[in-house]
């Protein structure tokens, strides 16, 4: 079933289309910063600019910093919002069911099948920012590369692609909570937009009281709030503090909204 | 194959389907008849394991539903409410899928999956479709690439619901052969439709809804037993009046309605007086004048549900 999920997801179109996007923001930024020249100042915009245009090896991270806000949420709730409730749009979900596929089962493979693309995703966008910023940014050879961490003192680039790769998993396990919370709401209705808009005014509202000062008692609870904090992986020595919260964080939300939507989806009556 | 006790399904203070004990024995061709509304889907869902019952108890070839559900109905080939596929994928691809879903046990084997998925485009006549995806069939197609899907697995049972919708008359003339030669080959078919001429010309067996009810439960010629009269066609129609004056209880032109369940004798009678007889033959009520009796003159409420 984990196969044919898997099938289903990377022979539609959409997921390569959701994930071309995904990396042609990056690009735009690595070819507009290599034209210009001109980065933004060091504390302000998305992170890593300004370190990368002396050196393209950090533009994969970069790359990941420009699309964790929005536009990876974004891909992740639509296709994981789809999962079951674009079945019973489509109709056919009672088929699947009648087949019969044991409902678990079902949300098991449609669940391992969201977590295969969110990592294609990030592992694609983190690649196309690497080559991309070597080819445009960066011109060092590798290995006598030394880059310099947020902190201010070098990193080698042994260093750096360990980094970059715990990244990469704390960035995916990130946006598990974005797909578990779609994935609750697509057994919920039948209309997979009405799933992915759900769980993305989840993360909108969850960002905007992050910005709130009256909100401070709840930010620790925020869903989005230890999203940027792979950032302190570049830190030296690394900060592991708000990293390890957010892995916990998003532990408790996946866990709960996971266990929400099993209890919903086998419990629930199937007429779409 | 089905058989289910008292049961029951509300929606709220709805009751959908209201103490409904139907059975369906092995070697039926069962049509399950009522208007839209009647509760017919939302019986098909919940023997089907897709809708969870209120009350009361369900048999699936001799297994509980939805308990065994896993263990049945991988035997079960079933069409609910229309068909259904990935409309990007071509009609083998969206079989080739569904035919690779499920547990271990429920999956068919990948070795003849694609002979498989021949045999069964080929036996509702989709055998030369190809690869366009099924986003650009017709409504027909897409009814027949349904049918393939409940027979992918040579079901015991296959539950198929309005399965010639969509279908022009050859079509459904095609389709009630096909399902008259599983039939024969044993497969059990329960038909729900509310088309009665369609049950009529298929169903050994029939079972009426009303309103979640289920109101009648018999064999097709039961309530297709003679009514005791006799049409008598003959061009000698007022002749034939005045011979058989007060048995004769309607006349419409050269078409006689005759008291009486003898039609020999009545032939008889009729040749003996010098009255050419075109046609004679006891009157059978149609399945429509029965569903229509049994469901009283509340069958066009308007009230609608």
């Amino acid at each position: 079933m984990i196969r044919v999920e898997l099938v289903k997801l990377f022979r539609r179109p959409r997921t390569w289309m959701t994930i071309g996007l995904l990396d042609a923001l990056p690009t735009i930024v690595a070819i507009l910063l290599a034209i210009t020249g001109v980065g933004p100042r060091p504390g302000q915009g998305p992170a890593f600019l300004s370190a990368v245009l002396s050196n393209g090896s950090l533009f994969a991270v970069a790359a990941l910093a420009i699309v964790l806000p929005l536009f990876l949420p974004v891909a992740v709730a639509v296709v994981s919002g789809d999962s079951i409730a674009g079945e019973a749009q489509a109709g056919t979900l009672r088929y699947l069911l009648i087949r019969p596929v044991g409902r678990t089962r079902l949300l098991v493979a449609k669940l391992i099948s969201v977590f295969a693309y969110v990592l294609v995703a990030v592992v694609l966008v983190a690649g196309t920012g690497y080559f991309v910023g070597r080819a445009l940014l960066g011109n060092q050879p590798l290995s006598s590369v030394s880059v310099t961490s947020v902190s201010g003192t070098s990193l080698t680039s042994g260093q750096i692609a360990v980094r970059t790769v715990i990244a990469i998993g704390y960035v995916t396990f990130s946006m598990l909570g974005v797909a578990a919370m779609a994935l609750f709401l697509s057994t919920v209705t039948d209309s997979s937009l009405s799933a992915s808009m759900g769980a993305l005014a989840l993360l909108i509202g969850s960002s905007l009281l992050l910005t709130i000062d009256a909100s401070q008692a709840l930010q620790p609870y925020l869903p989005t709030r230890y999203w940027l904090s792979f950032i302190d992986l570049f830190r030296d020595p690394i900060l592991w503090r708000n990293v390890l919260r957010g892995v916990a964080l998003q532990g408790v939300y996946v866990g709960v909204l996971l266990g929400a939507a099993w209890a919903n989806f086998t419990t629930k009556d199937v007429t779409s | 194959m089905i058989a289910t006790q008292a049961l029951t399904k509300r929606f709220g203070s709805l009751t959908a389907v209201d103490s409904v004990d139907l059975d369906v024995r092995a070697g039926d061709i069962y049509g399950f008849l009522g208007a839209n509304g009647s509760g017919k889907t939302t019986t098909v869902r919940m023997l089907l394991g897709l809708v969870m019952a209120t009350s009361g108890r369900i048999e699936l070839l001799g297994q509980p539903i939805p308990a065994a559900a896993g263990r049945v109905l991988d035997q079960v080939g079933a069409m609910v409410e229309g068909p259904a596929a990935y409309g990007h994928l071509s009609g083998r691809a969206n079989l080739s899928l569904l035919d690779a879903s499920g547990s271990r046990r429920a999956r068919g084997a990948g070795h003849d999956r694609a002979d498989r998925i021949a045999e069964a485009l080929d036996q509702v006549g989709l055998g030369g479709v190809g690869r366009r995806p099924v986003k650009n069939y017709s409504l027909g197609m897409r009814q027949r690439l349904g049918l393939a899907a409940a027979l992918l697995r040579k079901p015991r049972l296959l539950v198929l619901d309005e399965p010639t919708n969509g279908l022009d008359p050859q079509g459904i003339r095609e389709i009630r052969d096909l399902l008259l030669r599983l039939h024969a080959a044993g497969t059990t078919i329960f038909l729900s439709s509310h088309l009665l001429a369609e049950v009529e010309q298929l169903c050994t067996r029939v079972g009426v809804l009303d309103r979640g009810r289920l109101i009648v439960q018999s064999q097709l010629a039961e309530l297709q037993a003679p009514t005791g009269r006799t049409l008598v066609r003959t061009p000698d129609a007022s002749a034939a009046l005045a011979l058989l004056d007060g048995r004769v209880e309607h006349r419409d032109g050269e078409t006689l309605l005759v008291r009486g369940g003898d039609p020999a004798a009545l032939n008889a009678l009729l040749v003996g007086h010098g009255i050419r007889v075109h046609e004679l033959g006891p009157e059978r009520r149609s399945l429509e004048q029965a569903v229509l009796e049994l469901t009283g003159p509340s069958t066009d409420r308007v009230e609608g549900r």
